[in-house]
């Protein structure tokens, strides 16, 4: 049986590694998956720790989490579209139009 | 799950989100998104997670996924050398990855240094859809309601946002 902490520090590293992605990466949608990875390295924390505790309520705040990642890669990728017809890039430094 | 299968799964799951920040090329990136996602359900499945484990498979490696493979042949992106442009550049770059391992080594080291006693035996049906819906539709009914207007003003957004503009 491995311990809960081993489950916790192997989501410290998938989302550490999803926060590299979103500073070194320069492709929005790269950067969006990076965020997807971190979304997902928090859902093993809440799993591990619904282990844990024996409790279901974990899980259920994993499925919450889940919803709100698929409305936010529709809006997002959307929003990435849009911008995209305006101006051919994905570059997030080059869609810098909003940056005062 | 043994040391070993943990080990095992720890350096594939650790691989494959590596190979999504650094890989150049966006479809490989997804793809290697998608290992990732699926390595995470077999994680699940291991912490009695059942039902979330084949929601992770279906909804985050199946239609999310889809729809970021589908706007990366949309938009028909290739490398074109946008990261080689990064403004910045390579003391940027540097900074994040050392500020980013010392965010990982940080919180990992804090979280094995905490003594978890071993958790109990779970219930019967532990993570099975029954166990999850009951706690779903009892305890978190106004959430789940909430969540449908949520994906309703999310599939009302992304229909005004990506369509063409009327001349």
């Amino acid at each position: 049986m491995v311990p809960t902490s081993w489950y916790l520090a192997l989501s410290a590293v998938l989302f550490a590694i999803g926060a590299i992605g979103v500073l070194v990466r320069r492709n929005i949608i790269v950067v969006f998956m990076a965020i997807e990875l971190m979304l997902n390295a928090v859902n093993l924390t809440f799993v591990a720790f619904a282990r844990q505790l024996g409790t279901i309520d974990g899980q259920v705040i994993v499925f919450f989490v889940m919803t709100v990642a698929a409305a936010e890669a529709a809006v997002g990728l959307a929003i990435i579209i849009a911008a995209f017809r305006n101006r051919p890039t994905v570059n997030a430094d080059e869609l810098a139009v909003l940056r005062w | 799950m043994g040391p070993v299968t943990f080990a095992v799964l720890a350096t594939a799951l650790v691989v494959s989100a590596l190979t999504v920040v650094v890989h150049p090329s966006p479809v490989k990136s997804a793809m290697a998104l998608v290992v990732t996602l699926f390595l995470l359900a077999v994680v699940f499945v291991f912490l009695g997670a059942h039902m979330i484990a084949a929601l992770q498979v279906i909804v985050y490696a199946g239609a999310i996924m889809v729809l970021f493979l589908f706007v990366i042949m949309l938009l028909n992106l290739s490398d074109d050398g946008a990261e080689a442009r990064h403004q910045g550049g390579a003391l940027f770059r540097l900074g994040a990855w050392i500020g980013g391992g010392v965010l990982a080594v940080e919180l990992a080291a804090l979280f094995l240094r905490v003594p978890f006693p071993a958790p109990a035996t779970p219930p019967a049906g532990y993570g099975g859809a029954e166990a999850v819906a009951t706690a779903l539709f009892v305890d978190y009914l106004l959430p789940f309601e909430l969540t449908s207007i949520l994906l309703l003003v999310a599939i009302v957004g992304a229909v005004v946002l990506a369509q063409r503009r009327a001349a």
